[in-house]
Protein backbone atom coordinates (compact mmCIF):
# COMPACT_ATOMS: atom_id res chain seq x y z
CA UNK A 1 0.00 0.00 0.00
CA UNK A 2 3.01 2.30 -0.11
CA UNK A 3 1.90 3.75 -3.45
CA UNK A 4 -1.18 5.21 -1.82
CA UNK A 5 0.81 7.25 0.66
CA UNK A 6 2.37 9.27 -2.13
CA UNK A 7 -1.03 10.17 -3.48
CA UNK A 8 -1.91 12.73 -0.82
CA UNK A 9 -1.54 15.73 -3.12
CA UNK A 10 -4.76 17.71 -3.05
CA UNK A 11 -6.84 14.84 -1.71
CA UNK A 12 -10.06 15.51 0.12
CA UNK A 13 -9.65 16.08 3.85
CA UNK A 14 -12.96 15.69 5.71
CA UNK A 15 -13.93 18.47 8.11
CA UNK A 16 -17.04 20.36 9.18
CA UNK A 17 -15.87 23.77 8.07
CA UNK A 18 -18.01 26.45 6.34
CA UNK A 19 -15.92 25.97 3.19
CA UNK A 20 -16.53 22.21 3.18
CA UNK A 21 -20.26 22.91 3.30
CA UNK A 22 -20.30 25.31 0.34
CA UNK A 23 -21.84 24.17 -2.93
CA UNK A 24 -19.13 22.71 -5.20
CA UNK A 25 -20.29 25.04 -8.00
CA UNK A 26 -19.61 27.99 -5.70
CA UNK A 27 -16.15 26.66 -4.90
CA UNK A 28 -15.32 26.10 -8.57
CA UNK A 29 -16.43 29.67 -9.36
CA UNK A 30 -14.39 31.03 -6.43
CA UNK A 31 -11.27 29.23 -7.61
CA UNK A 32 -11.76 30.60 -11.13
CA UNK A 33 -12.07 34.13 -9.68
CA UNK A 34 -8.90 33.62 -7.61
CA UNK A 35 -6.85 32.17 -10.45
CA UNK A 36 -7.73 34.89 -12.96
CA UNK A 37 -7.09 37.56 -10.33
CA UNK A 38 -3.67 36.16 -9.47
CA UNK A 39 -2.76 36.30 -13.15
CA UNK A 40 -3.68 39.99 -13.16
CA UNK A 41 -1.35 40.90 -10.27
CA UNK A 42 1.51 43.17 -11.37
CA UNK A 43 3.64 43.75 -8.28
CA UNK A 44 5.57 41.29 -6.18
CA UNK A 45 4.71 43.19 -2.96
CA UNK A 46 0.99 42.58 -3.64
CA UNK A 47 1.49 38.95 -2.77
CA UNK A 48 1.63 40.01 0.90
CA UNK A 49 -2.07 40.77 0.57
CA UNK A 50 -2.72 37.45 -1.17
CA UNK A 51 -0.76 35.69 1.55
CA UNK A 52 -3.09 37.23 4.15
CA UNK A 53 -6.10 36.12 2.08
CA UNK A 54 -4.66 32.61 2.00
CA UNK A 55 -4.40 32.63 5.80
CA UNK A 56 -8.01 33.81 6.11
CA UNK A 57 -9.26 31.09 3.71
CA UNK A 58 -7.20 28.47 5.56
CA UNK A 59 -8.71 29.45 8.89
CA UNK A 60 -12.21 29.28 7.38
CA UNK A 61 -11.46 25.80 6.01
CA UNK A 62 -10.27 24.64 9.45
CA UNK A 63 -7.43 22.77 7.79
CA UNK A 64 -3.96 22.92 9.37
CA UNK A 65 -1.82 25.46 7.48
CA UNK A 66 0.96 22.88 7.31
CA UNK A 67 -1.27 20.57 5.27
CA UNK A 68 -2.23 23.33 2.84
CA UNK A 69 1.40 24.36 2.34
CA UNK A 70 2.36 20.71 1.82
CA UNK A 71 0.16 20.52 -1.29
CA UNK A 72 2.42 23.07 -2.97
CA UNK A 73 5.49 20.87 -2.44
CA UNK A 74 5.30 19.07 -5.82
CA UNK A 75 5.33 22.39 -7.72
CA UNK A 76 8.17 23.80 -5.64
CA UNK A 77 10.72 22.31 -8.04
CA UNK A 78 8.89 23.83 -11.00
CA UNK A 79 8.75 27.19 -9.20
CA UNK A 80 12.48 27.08 -8.42
CA UNK A 81 13.25 26.09 -12.01
CA UNK A 82 11.31 28.99 -13.55
CA UNK A 83 12.75 31.32 -10.91
CA UNK A 84 16.32 30.32 -11.70
CA UNK A 85 15.73 30.86 -15.42
CA UNK A 86 14.53 34.35 -14.65
CA UNK A 87 17.50 35.04 -12.36
CA UNK A 88 20.06 34.09 -14.94
CA UNK A 89 18.50 35.33 -18.15
CA UNK A 90 16.97 38.69 -17.28
CA UNK A 91 19.03 41.68 -18.40
CA UNK A 92 19.25 44.85 -16.32
CA UNK A 93 21.24 46.38 -13.46
CA UNK A 94 23.81 43.81 -12.31
CA UNK A 95 23.92 42.88 -8.63
CA UNK A 96 26.86 40.50 -8.79
CA UNK A 97 28.41 38.23 -11.39
CA UNK A 98 30.04 34.83 -11.29
CA UNK A 99 32.05 34.11 -14.41
CA UNK A 100 29.70 34.38 -17.37
CA UNK A 101 26.61 34.47 -15.14
CA UNK A 102 25.33 37.86 -14.16
CA UNK A 103 22.52 38.25 -11.68
CA UNK A 104 20.50 41.40 -12.11
CA UNK A 105 18.12 43.22 -9.82
CA UNK A 106 15.33 42.85 -12.41
CA UNK A 107 16.13 39.16 -12.66
CA UNK A 108 15.75 38.65 -8.91
CA UNK A 109 12.48 40.52 -8.89
CA UNK A 110 11.10 38.54 -11.85
CA UNK A 111 12.21 35.28 -10.22
CA UNK A 112 10.45 36.07 -6.97
CA UNK A 113 7.36 37.25 -8.84
CA UNK A 114 6.93 34.18 -11.07
CA UNK A 115 7.71 31.74 -8.25
CA UNK A 116 5.21 33.41 -5.94
CA UNK A 117 2.54 33.58 -8.63
CA UNK A 118 2.91 29.89 -9.39
CA UNK A 119 2.82 28.93 -5.71
CA UNK A 120 -0.27 31.03 -4.98
CA UNK A 121 -2.05 29.59 -8.02
CA UNK A 122 -1.46 26.05 -6.76
CA UNK A 123 -2.22 26.87 -3.13
CA UNK A 124 -5.58 28.46 -3.89
CA UNK A 125 -6.52 25.78 -6.41
CA UNK A 126 -5.72 23.04 -3.89
CA UNK A 127 -8.52 24.27 -1.61
CA UNK A 128 -11.01 23.03 -4.16
CA UNK A 129 -9.85 19.41 -3.94
CA UNK A 130 -8.95 19.60 -0.24
CA UNK A 131 -12.44 20.69 0.81
CA UNK A 132 -14.65 19.02 -1.83
CA UNK A 133 -15.45 15.31 -2.09
CA UNK A 134 -14.51 13.95 -5.55
CA UNK A 135 -18.12 12.97 -6.23
CA UNK A 136 -19.35 16.44 -5.28
CA UNK A 137 -16.76 17.95 -7.55
CA UNK A 138 -17.90 15.74 -10.42
CA UNK A 139 -21.49 16.66 -9.63
CA UNK A 140 -20.64 20.35 -9.59
CA UNK A 141 -18.85 20.15 -12.94
CA UNK A 142 -21.75 18.18 -14.42
CA UNK A 143 -24.23 20.82 -13.32
CA UNK A 144 -22.01 23.70 -14.47
CA UNK A 145 -21.61 22.17 -17.91
CA UNK A 146 -25.19 20.91 -18.22
CA UNK A 147 -26.35 23.94 -20.27
CA UNK A 148 -23.88 22.80 -22.94
CA UNK A 149 -25.58 19.40 -23.32
CA UNK A 150 -27.98 21.14 -25.70
CA UNK A 151 -25.04 21.46 -28.11
CA UNK A 152 -24.08 17.82 -27.67
CA UNK A 153 -21.54 18.31 -24.87
CA UNK A 154 -21.37 15.06 -22.83
CA UNK A 155 -21.54 16.66 -19.36
CA UNK A 156 -23.00 13.66 -17.55
CA UNK A 157 -20.72 11.18 -19.28
CA UNK A 158 -17.60 13.20 -18.40
CA UNK A 159 -18.67 13.46 -14.76
CA UNK A 160 -19.36 9.71 -14.63
CA UNK A 161 -15.98 8.98 -16.21
CA UNK A 162 -14.29 11.20 -13.63
CA UNK A 163 -16.10 9.42 -10.79
CA UNK A 164 -15.20 5.97 -12.07
CA UNK A 165 -11.58 7.01 -12.64
CA UNK A 166 -11.36 8.27 -9.06
CA UNK A 167 -13.01 5.12 -7.76
CA UNK A 168 -10.55 2.88 -9.58
CA UNK A 169 -7.28 4.69 -8.81
CA UNK A 170 -6.71 2.77 -5.53
CA UNK A 171 -7.83 -0.50 -7.15
CA UNK A 172 -5.40 -0.14 -10.04
CA UNK A 173 -2.58 0.90 -7.72
CA UNK A 174 -3.19 -2.29 -5.75
CA UNK A 175 -3.22 -4.23 -8.99
CA UNK A 176 0.07 -2.65 -10.14
CA UNK A 177 1.60 -3.45 -6.78
CA UNK A 178 0.49 -7.06 -7.09
CA UNK A 179 1.85 -7.47 -10.62
CA UNK A 180 5.16 -5.85 -9.65
CA UNK A 181 5.53 -8.12 -6.65
CA UNK A 182 4.77 -11.15 -8.81
CA UNK A 183 7.51 -10.06 -11.23
CA UNK A 184 9.96 -9.31 -8.44
CA UNK A 185 9.36 -12.79 -7.08
CA UNK A 186 10.38 -14.14 -10.47
CA UNK A 187 13.59 -12.13 -10.56
CA UNK A 188 12.65 -8.86 -12.23
CA UNK A 189 14.34 -5.61 -11.18
CA UNK A 190 12.66 -2.26 -11.32
CA UNK A 191 15.30 -0.14 -9.62
CA UNK A 192 18.52 -1.31 -11.24
CA UNK A 193 20.30 -0.39 -14.43
CA UNK A 194 19.94 2.56 -16.76
CA UNK A 195 16.75 4.53 -17.20
CA UNK A 196 16.14 2.67 -20.47
CA UNK A 197 16.55 -0.68 -18.71
CA UNK A 198 14.19 0.35 -15.96
CA UNK A 199 11.60 1.49 -18.47
CA UNK A 200 11.94 -1.79 -20.31
CA UNK A 201 11.48 -3.71 -17.05
CA UNK A 202 8.22 -1.87 -16.58
CA UNK A 203 6.73 -3.05 -19.87
CA UNK A 204 5.83 -6.53 -18.55
CA UNK A 205 3.94 -4.74 -15.76
CA UNK A 206 2.00 -2.49 -18.09
CA UNK A 207 0.76 -5.21 -20.43
CA UNK A 208 -1.04 -7.34 -17.82
CA UNK A 209 -2.31 -4.13 -16.22
CA UNK A 210 -3.85 -3.07 -19.55
CA UNK A 211 -5.55 -6.42 -19.99
CA UNK A 212 -6.91 -6.29 -16.45
CA UNK A 213 -8.20 -2.76 -16.98
CA UNK A 214 -10.15 -3.81 -20.07
CA UNK A 215 -11.63 -6.85 -18.30
CA UNK A 216 -12.63 -4.68 -15.38
CA UNK A 217 -14.23 -2.11 -17.68
CA UNK A 218 -16.27 -4.87 -19.33
CA UNK A 219 -17.41 -6.30 -15.98
CA UNK A 220 -18.19 -2.86 -14.60
CA UNK A 221 -20.34 -1.91 -17.57
CA UNK A 222 -22.34 -5.14 -17.17
CA UNK A 223 -22.78 -4.47 -13.46
CA UNK A 224 -23.84 -0.87 -14.12
CA UNK A 225 -26.42 -2.06 -16.62
CA UNK A 226 -27.70 -4.61 -14.10
CA UNK A 227 -28.01 -1.77 -11.60
CA UNK A 228 -30.46 0.03 -13.91
CA UNK A 229 -27.93 2.53 -15.30
CA UNK A 230 -29.27 4.02 -18.51
CA UNK A 231 -27.12 7.13 -18.83
CA UNK A 232 -27.81 10.50 -17.27
CA UNK A 233 -31.40 10.71 -18.45
CA UNK A 234 -33.99 10.35 -15.68
CA UNK A 235 -31.28 9.92 -13.07
CA UNK A 236 -31.78 11.62 -9.70
CA UNK A 237 -29.36 12.20 -6.83
CA UNK A 238 -29.50 11.32 -3.16
CA UNK A 239 -27.86 14.62 -2.24
CA UNK A 240 -28.95 17.10 -4.91
CA UNK A 241 -26.82 20.22 -5.05
CA UNK A 242 -28.51 23.23 -3.49
CA UNK A 243 -27.27 26.78 -3.93
CA UNK A 244 -27.76 28.56 -0.60
CA UNK A 245 -27.49 32.19 0.43
CA UNK A 246 -24.14 31.34 2.04
CA UNK A 247 -22.83 30.36 -1.41
CA UNK A 248 -23.86 33.70 -2.89
CA UNK A 249 -22.29 35.54 0.07
CA UNK A 250 -19.05 33.55 -0.23
CA UNK A 251 -18.74 34.17 -3.98
CA UNK A 252 -19.59 37.88 -3.74
CA UNK A 253 -17.38 38.36 -0.67
CA UNK A 254 -14.41 36.71 -2.31
CA UNK A 255 -14.92 38.64 -5.55
CA UNK A 256 -15.00 41.89 -3.55
CA UNK A 257 -11.79 41.07 -1.66
CA UNK A 258 -9.92 40.06 -4.82
CA UNK A 259 -11.17 43.20 -6.57
CA UNK A 260 -9.88 45.33 -3.70
CA UNK A 261 -6.54 43.52 -3.78
CA UNK A 262 -6.27 44.13 -7.52
CA UNK A 263 -7.20 47.81 -7.18
CA UNK A 264 -4.55 48.17 -4.48
CA UNK A 265 -2.06 46.46 -6.79
CA UNK A 266 -2.81 48.94 -9.59
CA UNK A 267 -3.13 52.19 -7.63
CA UNK A 268 -1.17 52.07 -4.38
CA UNK A 269 1.98 50.41 -5.67
CA UNK A 270 4.33 52.16 -8.12
CA UNK B 1 -48.11 -17.00 -1.54
CA UNK B 2 -45.17 -19.10 -2.77
CA UNK B 3 -47.01 -20.16 -5.88
CA UNK B 4 -46.42 -16.97 -7.84
CA UNK B 5 -43.74 -17.39 -10.48
CA UNK B 6 -40.80 -15.00 -10.45
CA UNK B 7 -38.92 -16.29 -13.42
CA UNK B 8 -39.71 -18.91 -15.97
CA UNK B 9 -37.44 -20.31 -18.67
CA UNK B 10 -39.11 -22.19 -21.48
CA UNK B 11 -36.79 -24.32 -23.59
CA UNK B 12 -34.07 -21.67 -23.50
CA UNK B 13 -30.96 -22.07 -25.63
CA UNK B 14 -28.15 -19.59 -25.88
CA UNK B 15 -25.01 -19.46 -27.99
CA UNK B 16 -22.50 -16.66 -27.48
CA UNK B 17 -22.36 -14.60 -30.68
CA UNK B 18 -19.07 -14.88 -32.48
CA UNK B 19 -18.19 -18.19 -30.85
CA UNK B 20 -19.23 -20.21 -33.90
CA UNK B 21 -17.66 -17.92 -36.48
CA UNK B 22 -14.28 -17.92 -34.78
CA UNK B 23 -13.77 -21.63 -34.60
CA UNK B 24 -15.57 -22.56 -37.77
CA UNK B 25 -16.57 -25.88 -36.28
CA UNK B 26 -19.77 -26.84 -34.54
CA UNK B 27 -19.91 -25.01 -31.24
CA UNK B 28 -21.72 -26.29 -28.20
CA UNK B 29 -24.27 -23.72 -27.07
CA UNK B 30 -23.71 -22.26 -23.59
CA UNK B 31 -27.26 -23.24 -22.69
CA UNK B 32 -29.49 -25.73 -24.49
CA UNK B 33 -33.12 -26.55 -23.91
CA UNK B 34 -33.38 -25.23 -20.37
CA UNK B 35 -36.82 -25.25 -18.80
CA UNK B 36 -37.23 -24.22 -15.21
CA UNK B 37 -39.18 -21.87 -13.02
CA UNK B 38 -38.46 -20.00 -9.82
CA UNK B 39 -41.27 -19.33 -7.39
CA UNK B 40 -41.81 -16.32 -5.19
CA UNK B 41 -39.97 -16.46 -1.85
CA UNK B 42 -37.85 -19.47 -2.83
CA UNK B 43 -34.11 -19.80 -2.26
CA UNK B 44 -32.79 -21.74 -5.22
CA UNK B 45 -29.21 -22.90 -5.57
CA UNK B 46 -27.80 -23.15 -9.06
CA UNK B 47 -24.94 -25.61 -9.06
CA UNK B 48 -22.44 -26.66 -11.64
CA UNK B 49 -18.75 -26.90 -12.38
CA UNK B 50 -16.86 -24.27 -14.38
CA UNK B 51 -18.25 -23.77 -17.86
CA UNK B 52 -21.57 -25.44 -17.06
CA UNK B 53 -23.49 -22.29 -18.00
CA UNK B 54 -24.43 -21.09 -14.51
CA UNK B 55 -23.40 -17.49 -15.06
CA UNK B 56 -24.92 -17.41 -18.52
CA UNK B 57 -28.20 -18.61 -17.06
CA UNK B 58 -28.04 -16.01 -14.29
CA UNK B 59 -27.56 -13.21 -16.80
CA UNK B 60 -30.75 -14.30 -18.56
CA UNK B 61 -32.81 -13.60 -15.43
CA UNK B 62 -31.79 -9.93 -15.53
CA UNK B 63 -32.08 -9.50 -19.32
CA UNK B 64 -28.32 -8.95 -19.58
CA UNK B 65 -28.47 -11.82 -22.06
CA UNK B 66 -31.44 -12.71 -24.21
CA UNK B 67 -32.16 -16.33 -25.28
CA UNK B 68 -31.16 -17.31 -28.81
CA UNK B 69 -34.09 -19.71 -28.71
CA UNK B 70 -37.00 -20.11 -26.33
CA UNK B 71 -38.45 -17.62 -23.88
CA UNK B 72 -37.32 -16.19 -20.60
CA UNK B 73 -40.28 -14.72 -18.72
CA UNK B 74 -39.69 -12.57 -15.63
CA UNK B 75 -42.84 -11.57 -13.74
CA UNK B 76 -44.85 -12.21 -16.86
CA UNK B 77 -42.57 -10.08 -19.06
CA UNK B 78 -40.44 -11.52 -21.83
CA UNK B 79 -36.79 -10.48 -21.61
CA UNK B 80 -36.64 -10.46 -25.42
CA UNK B 81 -38.89 -7.38 -25.47
CA UNK B 82 -36.59 -4.36 -25.04
CA UNK B 83 -39.46 -2.29 -23.64
CA UNK B 84 -39.64 -4.60 -20.62
CA UNK B 85 -35.93 -4.48 -19.80
CA UNK B 86 -36.03 -1.52 -17.34
CA UNK B 87 -38.96 -3.08 -15.45
CA UNK B 88 -37.20 -6.47 -15.37
CA UNK B 89 -34.02 -4.92 -13.98
CA UNK B 90 -36.05 -3.15 -11.29
CA UNK B 91 -37.56 -6.51 -10.33
CA UNK B 92 -34.47 -8.73 -10.43
CA UNK B 93 -31.19 -7.45 -9.01
CA UNK B 94 -27.81 -9.10 -9.55
CA UNK B 95 -24.66 -9.51 -7.52
CA UNK B 96 -21.53 -10.65 -9.31
CA UNK B 97 -18.50 -12.66 -8.33
CA UNK B 98 -15.94 -9.89 -8.02
CA UNK B 99 -17.22 -7.06 -5.81
CA UNK B 100 -14.40 -4.82 -7.00
CA UNK B 101 -15.84 -4.75 -10.52
CA UNK B 102 -19.37 -3.77 -9.61
CA UNK B 103 -18.84 -0.94 -7.14
CA UNK B 104 -19.24 2.42 -8.86
CA UNK B 105 -19.27 4.95 -6.02
CA UNK B 106 -16.17 6.12 -4.13
CA UNK B 107 -17.80 5.74 -0.70
CA UNK B 108 -20.16 3.11 0.74
CA UNK B 109 -23.11 5.49 0.82
CA UNK B 110 -22.56 6.80 -2.71
CA UNK B 111 -22.31 3.33 -4.15
CA UNK B 112 -25.44 2.07 -2.43
CA UNK B 113 -27.32 5.08 -3.78
CA UNK B 114 -26.22 4.39 -7.37
CA UNK B 115 -29.06 1.99 -8.21
CA UNK B 116 -31.98 4.00 -6.80
CA UNK B 117 -30.48 7.13 -8.37
CA UNK B 118 -30.65 5.39 -11.73
CA UNK B 119 -34.26 4.48 -11.01
CA UNK B 120 -34.98 8.20 -10.73
CA UNK B 121 -36.35 8.21 -7.18
CA UNK B 122 -36.79 11.41 -5.14
CA UNK B 123 -33.85 12.10 -2.73
CA UNK B 124 -35.83 11.19 0.41
CA UNK B 125 -36.71 7.75 -0.94
CA UNK B 126 -33.11 7.12 -2.02
CA UNK B 127 -31.87 7.97 1.49
CA UNK B 128 -34.44 5.61 3.03
CA UNK B 129 -33.47 2.73 0.71
CA UNK B 130 -29.77 3.32 1.39
CA UNK B 131 -30.43 3.23 5.15
CA UNK B 132 -32.39 -0.01 4.89
CA UNK B 133 -29.86 -1.70 2.59
CA UNK B 134 -26.89 -0.75 4.79
CA UNK B 135 -28.73 -1.93 7.90
CA UNK B 136 -29.56 -5.29 6.28
CA UNK B 137 -25.93 -5.87 5.30
CA UNK B 138 -24.41 -4.60 8.55
CA UNK B 139 -22.55 -1.74 6.91
CA UNK B 140 -24.19 1.17 8.75
CA UNK B 141 -21.00 2.10 10.61
CA UNK B 142 -19.04 2.15 7.36
CA UNK B 143 -21.48 4.51 5.65
CA UNK B 144 -18.97 7.28 4.89
CA UNK B 145 -15.92 5.02 4.38
CA UNK B 146 -14.07 5.11 1.06
CA UNK B 147 -14.51 1.85 -0.82
CA UNK B 148 -10.78 1.02 -0.91
CA UNK B 149 -10.65 0.85 2.90
CA UNK B 150 -13.16 -2.05 3.03
CA UNK B 151 -12.22 -5.72 3.38
CA UNK B 152 -13.17 -8.24 0.69
CA UNK B 153 -16.15 -9.45 2.69
CA UNK B 154 -17.33 -5.90 3.31
CA UNK B 155 -17.00 -5.09 -0.39
CA UNK B 156 -19.18 -8.05 -1.31
CA UNK B 157 -21.75 -7.06 1.31
CA UNK B 158 -21.65 -3.56 -0.20
CA UNK B 159 -22.39 -5.12 -3.60
CA UNK B 160 -25.37 -6.88 -2.00
CA UNK B 161 -26.44 -3.58 -0.39
CA UNK B 162 -26.28 -1.92 -3.81
CA UNK B 163 -28.55 -4.62 -5.22
CA UNK B 164 -30.93 -4.45 -2.22
CA UNK B 165 -31.26 -0.68 -2.63
CA UNK B 166 -32.97 -1.37 -5.97
CA UNK B 167 -35.79 -2.80 -3.83
CA UNK B 168 -36.25 -5.72 -6.19
CA UNK B 169 -38.19 -8.76 -5.04
CA UNK B 170 -35.62 -11.19 -6.43
CA UNK B 171 -31.87 -11.28 -6.00
CA UNK B 172 -29.59 -13.33 -8.27
CA UNK B 173 -26.09 -13.90 -6.89
CA UNK B 174 -23.39 -15.15 -9.23
CA UNK B 175 -20.79 -16.92 -7.06
CA UNK B 176 -20.83 -14.15 -4.47
CA UNK B 177 -18.58 -16.04 -2.06
CA UNK B 178 -15.91 -17.10 -4.55
CA UNK B 179 -13.43 -14.38 -3.62
CA UNK B 180 -14.10 -14.26 0.12
CA UNK B 181 -12.28 -15.73 3.09
CA UNK B 182 -14.24 -18.15 5.35
CA UNK B 183 -15.29 -15.37 7.70
CA UNK B 184 -16.52 -13.10 4.93
CA UNK B 185 -18.34 -16.06 3.39
CA UNK B 186 -20.10 -16.90 6.67
CA UNK B 187 -21.17 -13.26 7.15
CA UNK B 188 -22.52 -13.01 3.60
CA UNK B 189 -24.45 -16.28 3.95
CA UNK B 190 -25.94 -14.99 7.21
CA UNK B 191 -27.10 -11.85 5.39
CA UNK B 192 -28.67 -13.99 2.65
CA UNK B 193 -30.43 -16.25 5.16
CA UNK B 194 -31.91 -13.17 6.83
CA UNK B 195 -33.11 -11.83 3.47
CA UNK B 196 -34.70 -15.19 2.70
CA UNK B 197 -36.56 -15.08 6.02
CA UNK B 198 -37.76 -11.60 5.03
CA UNK B 199 -39.44 -13.13 1.98
CA UNK B 200 -36.98 -12.24 -0.75
CA UNK B 201 -36.59 -14.64 -3.65
CA UNK B 202 -32.94 -15.69 -3.91
CA UNK B 203 -31.08 -17.50 -6.65
CA UNK B 204 -27.52 -18.23 -5.62
CA UNK B 205 -24.98 -19.68 -7.95
CA UNK B 206 -22.15 -21.66 -6.48
CA UNK B 207 -20.06 -24.75 -6.80
CA UNK B 208 -19.73 -25.17 -3.06
CA UNK B 209 -22.25 -27.63 -1.71
CA UNK B 210 -21.76 -26.50 1.88
CA UNK B 211 -23.35 -23.18 0.96
CA UNK B 212 -26.65 -24.59 -0.19
CA UNK B 213 -27.72 -26.20 3.08
CA UNK B 214 -30.23 -23.42 3.72
CA UNK B 215 -31.60 -23.43 0.17
CA UNK B 216 -35.06 -24.78 -0.59
CA UNK B 217 -34.23 -26.28 -3.93
CA UNK B 218 -31.21 -27.04 -6.08
CA UNK B 219 -30.73 -27.09 -9.82
CA UNK B 220 -27.63 -28.73 -11.24
CA UNK B 221 -26.34 -27.59 -14.60
CA UNK B 222 -24.04 -29.79 -16.65
CA UNK B 223 -22.75 -28.62 -20.01
CA UNK B 224 -25.57 -26.14 -20.48
CA UNK B 225 -28.44 -28.45 -19.60
CA UNK B 226 -30.38 -29.11 -16.42
CA UNK B 227 -28.98 -32.41 -15.11
CA UNK B 228 -30.86 -32.54 -11.85
CA UNK B 229 -33.53 -30.59 -10.03
CA UNK B 230 -35.04 -31.18 -6.61
CA UNK B 231 -34.89 -30.65 -2.86
CA UNK B 232 -31.46 -30.13 -1.31
CA UNK B 233 -31.44 -33.19 1.02
CA UNK B 234 -32.11 -35.47 -1.94
CA UNK B 235 -29.18 -33.98 -3.81
CA UNK B 236 -26.81 -34.97 -1.01
CA UNK B 237 -27.96 -38.58 -1.40
CA UNK B 238 -26.66 -38.78 -4.97
CA UNK B 239 -22.97 -38.79 -4.16
CA UNK B 240 -21.97 -40.68 -7.30
CA UNK B 241 -23.78 -38.32 -9.63
CA UNK B 242 -22.32 -35.26 -7.89
CA UNK B 243 -18.84 -36.60 -8.42
CA UNK B 244 -19.65 -37.16 -12.07
CA UNK B 245 -20.92 -33.57 -12.42
CA UNK B 246 -17.66 -32.26 -11.01
CA UNK B 247 -19.13 -30.99 -7.76
CA UNK B 248 -17.09 -31.48 -4.63
CA UNK B 249 -18.97 -33.09 -1.73
CA UNK B 250 -18.21 -31.41 1.61
CA UNK B 251 -17.02 -33.81 4.35
CA UNK B 252 -19.97 -33.01 6.58
CA UNK B 253 -22.43 -33.97 3.85
CA UNK B 254 -20.54 -37.19 3.13
CA UNK B 255 -20.57 -38.04 6.83
CA UNK B 256 -24.27 -37.30 7.10
CA UNK B 257 -25.00 -39.44 4.07
CA UNK B 258 -23.07 -42.42 5.46
CA UNK B 259 -24.65 -42.10 8.89
CA UNK B 260 -28.05 -41.67 7.30
CA UNK B 261 -27.59 -44.77 5.14
CA UNK B 262 -26.84 -46.81 8.29
CA UNK B 263 -29.74 -45.22 10.13
CA UNK B 264 -27.52 -43.78 12.85
CA UNK B 265 -28.44 -40.12 12.75
CA UNK B 266 -32.04 -39.03 13.01
CA UNK B 267 -31.42 -35.78 11.14
CA UNK B 268 -33.61 -35.57 8.04
CA UNK B 269 -31.30 -33.28 6.04
CA UNK B 270 -27.68 -32.21 5.99
CA UNK B 271 -27.15 -30.31 9.24
CA UNK B 272 -24.86 -27.45 10.11
CA UNK B 273 -21.77 -28.41 12.11
CA UNK B 274 -23.29 -27.50 15.56
CA UNK B 275 -26.45 -29.45 14.70
CA UNK B 276 -24.37 -32.48 13.76
CA UNK B 277 -22.37 -32.27 16.99
CA UNK B 278 -25.60 -31.93 18.96
CA UNK B 279 -27.11 -34.96 17.21
CA UNK B 280 -24.05 -37.19 17.71
CA UNK B 281 -23.21 -36.16 21.27
CA UNK B 282 -26.47 -35.17 22.88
Amino acid sequence: MKFLDNLTFGQYVPSESPIHHLDPRCKIACVLVLLTSIFMVRHTTSFIGWGLLLLVVTSFSRLPLRLVVKTAKPVLILALFTASIHIFFTKGTPVFSLGIITVTREGLRMAAFTALRLLFLVLFASFLTLTTKPMELADGLERLFSPLTRFGFPAHELAMMMTIALRFIPTLLDETDRIMKAQLARGAYFDKGSLWKRLKAFLPVLIPLFIIVFQRAEDLSTAMEARCYRGGKGRTRMHPLTWRTSDTIALLGLSLVTALLLIADRTLLP
Amino acid sequence: MPSHTVCELRDVSFTYPGAAAERGTKVRPALSGITLSIKDGEWVALLGSNGSGKSTLAKHMNALLVPTQGDCIVYGMSTSDADHVPAIRNAVAMVFQNPENQIVGTTVEEDTAFGPENQGLPPGDIARRVNDALAATGLREKRQSPVYTLSGGEKQRLAVAGALALDSSCLVLDEPTAMLDPQGRAQLLAVLAELHRGGKTLVSITHRLEEIIHCDRAIVLVRGTVAWEGAVPELFQSTEALREWGIFIPPLAALWKDLHARGITPLPSVPSLPEMVQALCP
